[in-house]
């Protein structure tokens, strides 16, 4: 299991970005996310999805994501996530950004 | 050789930018970590670029990602870019041949077993870059062509930089016969007033008489005038397959000689007929 170190943030409130906000969280706690998005209702699950997916990817479990949606693409998400754990301490897999 | 008109700047921490690249039309897009890119957020753009280059479909256009200087991150823009399988690396302030035999060397390091090598273009834009303009040129297999970077250049040389371009003129004529010298590509320094498309279409034209075969763009309404400058005229397209049908009936007749209008047709007449010709059916501008 990997250790988020320190709370970090990645991205903009542009259109097309999105803003995350990471917090290291107790152990065993799981993943917290909190988003905020102008397409909740037809992309919010899928949002939440990706950041999960990202965090399980570099072995986080236990972490707290506050996320505020410009209309991000998928790739963009990814790629929000993998900076804002990077710059939370995590040594990220497959290349570091 | 690859179609470069245009090479287009996208700046690389901006996701909505990256997403539309493709949509302009230009020959190249450049995927750019250096200077539109702010100190703090060099690791966020890497990050976006790879996954832009792995996501976004650029329509065709040559896929090329700008990197920092090698002696600031640019070590670290090649281990991380080149996994998303770049076309090309545009190695800036590039001053000597060991600047590129070390871009070739952390590119070829970052490559996966089978991935097809990614090319460089290196940058001219400092004083020493531009004196070293003959061995960086045939420094290593992959550098497929030099570009001129004016602003820098200008700025480092305390020139006054202005729209007519005289002040860079020597630097011009230098990266163009360095770079056909070496049998490879040249590209022009973006004319940086977007608003200003009278301006463009003189330093395109000037750019394209030079021999440069295409400029650096920094707006996607730029490509469009550039394109029209350097695509080869209906004229221009005529005359070509005149001098060829003229070559063509000289060997028939078995003479040495061919000539048109009155003038002999002699080796670099052919040979810029062949350009043109070669262009034009590239751009689906001629039938023969």
């Amino acid at each position: 299991m990997v250790q988020v170190l320190r709370p970090a943030q990645a991205g903009t409130l542009e259109s097309g970005d999105i803003f995350i906000q990471i917090a290291p969280a107790a152990a065993g706690s799981g993943l917290a996310i909190e988003l905020e998005s102008l397409v909740l209702a037809q992309y919010g699950q899928a949002i939440r999805a990706t950041l999960a997916a990202v965090a399980a990817a570099q072995g986080v479990q236990d972490l707290v994501v506050r996320a505020v949606d410009r209309g991000a693409l998928d790739w963009t998400i990814q790629a929000r996530m993998l900076t804002a754990l990077s710059r939370a301490g995590v040594a990220l897999k497959g290349g570091t950004p | 050789m690859e179609l470069r008109r245009t090479m287009l700047f996208i700046p690389g921490n901006s996701p909505a930018m990256l997403q539309s690249g493709g949509l302009f039309g230009a020959d190249a897009v450049i995927l750019d970590l250096e200077d539109t890119v702010a100190p703090g957020e060099k690791d966020a753009a890497r990050q976006l670029v790879v996954q832009a280059l792995h996501h976004v479909d650029y329509s065709g256009s040559e896929r090329v990602v700008r990197i920092n200087p090698l002696d600031t991150v640019g070590a670290a823009d090649i281990a991380s870019v080149v996994s998303g399988r770049p076309d090309a690396l545009l190695v800036p302030k590039v001053e000597s041949a060991a600047d590129i035999l070390q871009a070739a060397a952390l590119v070829e390091a970052a490559e996966a077993p089978g991935q097809g090598p990614v090319k460089l273009v290196a940058l001219l834009e400092t004083p020493r870059g531009l004196a070293a303009a003959g061995v960086i040129a045939e420094a290593h297999p992959r550098l497929t062509a030099l570009a001129l970077g004016a602003e820098d250049y200008t700025a480092a040389l305390g020139a006054v930089r202005t729209k007519e371009g005289r002040e860079i003129y020597t630097a011009r004529t230098l990266v163009v016969n360095a770079a056909a010298a070496a049998g490879i590509q040249s590209f022009d320094t973006p004319f940086t007033d977007a608003g200003d498309e009278e301006g463009l279409l003189a330093d395109t034209r000037l750019a394209r008489m030079l021999g440069f075969k295409g400029k650096l763009a920094v707006h996607p309404r730029q490509i469009e005038p550039i394109h029209s400058v350097f695509n080869p005229t209906a004229g221009e397209i005529a005359w070509a397959e005149r001098v060829l049908d003229a070559l063509r009936q000289a060997e028939e007749e078995g003479s040495g000689i061919a000539s048109l209008g009155g003038k002999m047709v002699d080796a670099p007449v052919a040979q810029r007929a062949r350009q043109v010709l070669q262009l034009a059916r590239r751009l689906g501008l001629a039938t023969s």
